[in-house]
């Protein structure tokens, strides 16, 4: 009996602490909270690879240059620059008044020492190369030529080729100015307490609790590309959730606006936004993609490689065994990516006859497929040797793999294994090359369709399926060239040459899901994967 | 009596010893490394991390390293979480973790040794069996199933408890019944079994044919002994959920030490694997010894030697 009154007892306080907390929801200050991710690693702009890393960048700091709501590049902390007419030297002036979020004064010389900082290696920034590896004087931190004015008004930049996107390369988030005096100070603590934690966004952090939330103020020092009168919001608290499940209950539960980790599982009941719902599916710049190990035999071959392309079913993957969230994949640079008019990918199927490089038709595809297949010597899969794909168990991915499984046995009538490997070991394993199929994708870092071919030049630490064509490498080379119209035509041709080598295996075209409550507005999301909060806000129900 | 204390120490020092020693080589056989990323990073700029961080020694000459500076309590750096050190991460998040294993095997005690009690004592009837079904059940089900449920009833559909953080009283109550079900379960059914057995013994017989209360038999003569499995269960386990839970942490999002286990791991971070596996040996080696002393303390027939 005593301890069932216990557990009476018990109830009550439950149900008493329950009621006296929902009492306290008068909010003086404006807030929302939304989810992104779990807890960021580092929020060092020079050592974040992460996305959810990189979109609480852009919320914390303003590079010289920033990204607005259309993709266009504005002008950020720098109010202008100009570029030398052979592309190579880019002078950024610097708006007046500008300060750190402790009140301290910013100018050019903070750059500078930014992007030295970046280049150094005893840093081991992981995106050194791809934001200062253009610049004079990389790898040697001392010798980058990057200059302020001795007032620190002008920041002059000299690059070592001419590159067409170096304003998009200055606006990521890599790129935003850290302050020499905390780092000095505080070394790489600086980056892990909101007192040290020096920035110059719209937000700054007021309270970070590792693994539970971190909580953004109001920056009241800030000054720059985004218009202060829109920032209206005091308290932005992103919740890092690690599980799916509890993000959706924190959104269910109106405890959080957004969240970007829905459960798959819950995908086939929710509305889209296109249907006045709350789910959002959105693209951003990324392209899953299958390696084919091009070192290895009979992956070498050009018509295997013909055959393993063309027998899959793309729409089938996005559509059904990826439930919507991808769009398939019929060329390699997939929408939204910028060319020098218009869109890359729009361009790239008009030069081609008004086609994508792979067909859409999926019969004639696979028609196409056996041809190859036998025209490589192994007519109807005879003689073809059991293969192996290499994947990490998250996402859909063992799932997709199972699908090449069964659809390689059906069309090409070839034998496929899966490989499952965790995840720390996978990565390493595809780029040493130890592997025949691998899954893959890329996630673009800038806007330039250079970020994303690149990546099979013979040379790139990112070309895991050890592709080599020196016509394609050449491409490349001469994509490295001030004059737009002529950078974006050669790397139109570089994507020509690999997709008519069927270098690899494009599936599907990333997308971004969420959900989003009616009732937060001003934010919207950027094909980069980010969020830009900085003009978002709730709008309260309208009382009854 | 201190002579063996002493030996269990050095026992459990050892153990602690070996502990370290073993995950500091296994951790390093296993493929990969702390800077894996799907992008990869410049040469320059790996051999840079591996010289920071002294990944480019030869292992031996680490493991010394390492151990030297452990002995100076110097726990070294994360190598994925930049600018934290193990100590720090450790001992902010332990306390977090050990609040909530101490509420939630507080809990299990209050409950499961008046419940186990309560199922010996009406051995057979509705009493008792309806304990069985539930105590069967709090084992069978196992956390990760108990705190979703938990989550999506009254955080999502009643929406009457917090589902983020610890931030309120309130937001204890599910994490602490997700972590507090399945050792009440446990104790219920050890304290029912061991109840049981005492109560067939002859001192027992004794008492009834002098004629006492079952009450006073129950509480004065059988509990006593009948509670030493439940002590010797208690301590390993009070030292377990002290050191988080992967699964309740990670659903009810608790800044607590049970997800840096998992996550260190995953992410080998060496200085994380080593210093959470070393926290997690010492408690439960500790837990062990405390409990061989209690035993001593509660029953003074069990001789020491």
């Amino acid at each position: 009996m005593k301890a069932r009154r216990l557990i009476a007892i018990l109830l009550v306080v439950c149900v008493m602490l329950t009621l006296a907390s929902c009492g306290k929801k008068d909010k003086a200050a404006s807030e929302m909270t939304v989810q992104i991710g779990p807890n960021p690693e580092t929020l060092d702009p020079a050592l974040n690879s992460a996305v959810d890393g990189g979109n609480m960048l852009i919320t914390l700091f303003e590079t010289l240059l920033i990204i607005d709501e259309n993709n266009e590049v504005q002008p950020g902390q720098a109010e202008s620059y100009t570029v030398s007419e052979d592309g190579l030297t880019w002078t950024f002036t610097m708006r007046d008044g500008l300060k750190w979020s402790d009140g301290s004064e910013l100018n050019a010389k903070d750059f500078e020492y930014t992007m030295k900082r970046i280049c150094d290696p005893d840093t081991a920034a992981p995106y050194g190369e791809t934001v200062v590896g253009m610049i004079k004087g990389y790898p040697d931190a001392d010798k980058l030529d990057v200059k302020a004015s001795e007032d620190g008004k002008t920041l002059t930049i000299v690059l070592s080729y001419p590159c067409a996107y170096f304003d998009k390369i200055v606006a990521f988030g890599t790129m935003s100015p850290v302050q020499k005096a905390t780092i000095e100070t505080n070394g790489d603590t600086w980056a892990t307490k909101p007192e040290t934690y020096v920035c110059n966004g719209p937000y700054m952090i007021s309270s970070w609790t590792p693994g539970e939330r971190i909580v953004c103020t109001k920056n009241p020092n800030y000054k720059g590309g985004w218009d202060s009168e829109k920032i209206v919001t005091d308290t932005i608290n992103f919740l890092l959730l690690e599980d799916s499940s509890a993000a959706y209950a924190a959104y269910t539960s109106g405890e959080a606006q957004m969240i970007k980790d829905v459960p798959t599982e819950e995908i086939p009941s929710l509305k889209k936004s296109t249907d006045g719902g709350d789910f959002y599916v959105d693209t951003i710049l990324g392209t899953y993609y299958l390696n084919l190990n091009c070192k290895k035999e009979p992956f070498n071959n050009v018509n295997v490689r013909k055959a393993l392309n063309l027998a899959i079913d793309r729409d089938y993957i996005a559509n059904t065994i990826m439930q919507g969230t991808y769009t398939p994949a019929y060329n390699f640079v997939g929408p939204g990516v910028a060319d020098a008019e218009g869109s890359f990918f729009d361009n790239a199927v008009k030069a081609n006859g008004g086609e994508t490089y792979i067909s859409k038709d999926y019969e004639a595809n696979k028609k196409a497929a056996k041809e190859a297949l036998a025209e490589a010597g192994y007519p109807d899969g005879k003689g073809f040797p059991t293969i192996t794909y290499s994947t990490n168990d998250s996402g859909y991915h063992v799932a997709v793999a199972e699908y090449l499984q069964q659809c390689y046995k059906e069309v090409l009538g070839i034998t496929m294994n899966i490989d499952k490997v965790e995840w720390a070991s996978f990565t390493p394993q595809r780029r040493e090359g130890n592997y025949e199929m691998a899954r893959n994708g890329w996630v673009m870092d800038y806007n330039d369709a250079s970020n994303m071919i690149e990546l099979l030049y013979s040379t790139n630490g990112n070309n895991d399926g050890k592709y080599n064509n020196p016509a394609f490498d050449k491409a490349i080379d001469d994509s490295k060239v001030a004059d737009i119209p002529a950078h974006f035509s050669a790397l139109h041709e570089a994507e020509k040459i690999m997709m008519a080598d069927y270098a690899n295996v494009p599936v599907a075209y990333y997308n971004d899901f969420w959900l989003q409550s009616s009732s937060l507005k001003g934010v919207w999301h950027s094909p980069y994967g980010y969020w830009y909060f900085q003009y978002g806000y709730v709008e309260e129900a309208p009382a009854k | 009596m201190l002579k063996y204390a002493v030996k269990r120490v050095a026992m459990g020092l050892l153990s602690i010893f070996i502990v370290a020693t073993l995950t500091f080589f296994l951790m390093n056989m296993v493929p990969g490394g702390p800077f894996v990323a799907e992008k990869s990073i410049s040469q320059e700029a790996q051999a840079a991390l591996a010289a920071k961080y002294g990944l480019d020694k030869p292992i031996m000459q680490r493991y010394a390293t390492y151990m030297t500076d452990f002995l100076k309590g110097d726990m070294g750096v994360s190598l994925r979480q930049r600018g934290r050190t193990v100590s720090g991460i450790i001992f902010s998040k332990f306390p977090v973790s050990a609040r909530l294993a101490g509420i939630a095997v507080l809990i299990a005690l209050l409950l499961g040794i008046p419940l186990g009690c309560l199922s010996a004592y009406n051995r057979g009837k509705l009493a008792d069996n309806t304990i069985i079904v539930f105590t069967t059940c709090g084992i069978a089900i196992p956390s990760f199933i108990s705190s979703v449920l938990l989550l999506y009833f009254f955080g999502s559909k009643l929406n009457i408890l917090p589902t983020v953080g610890l931030n309120s009283l309130a937001s204890y109550i599910m994490p602490v019944t997700a972590l507090a079900i399945y050792p009440t379960a446990y104790i219920t059914r050890l304290m029912r079994s061991s109840l049981l057995d005492v109560m067939g013994q002859d001192y027992i017989r004794t008492a009834k044919a002098k004629g006492l209360a079952n009450f006073k038999i129950i509480f004065k003569h059988a509990l006593r002994n009948a509670v030493l499995p439940v002590i010797t269960y208690v301590g390993p386990m009070l030292a377990g959920l002290m050191t988080g839970s992967f699964v309740v942490e990670k659903i009810f999002t608790i800044p607590g030490l049970g997800r840096e286990f998992v996550s260190s791991i995953v992410n080998r971070d060496y200085t994380m694997v080593m210093g959470t596996t070393i926290i997690l040996a010492t408690l439960i080696i500790t837990a062990n010894v405390i409990v061989d002393i209690l035993y001593k303390v509660i029953d003074p027939r069990i001789n020491l030697k």
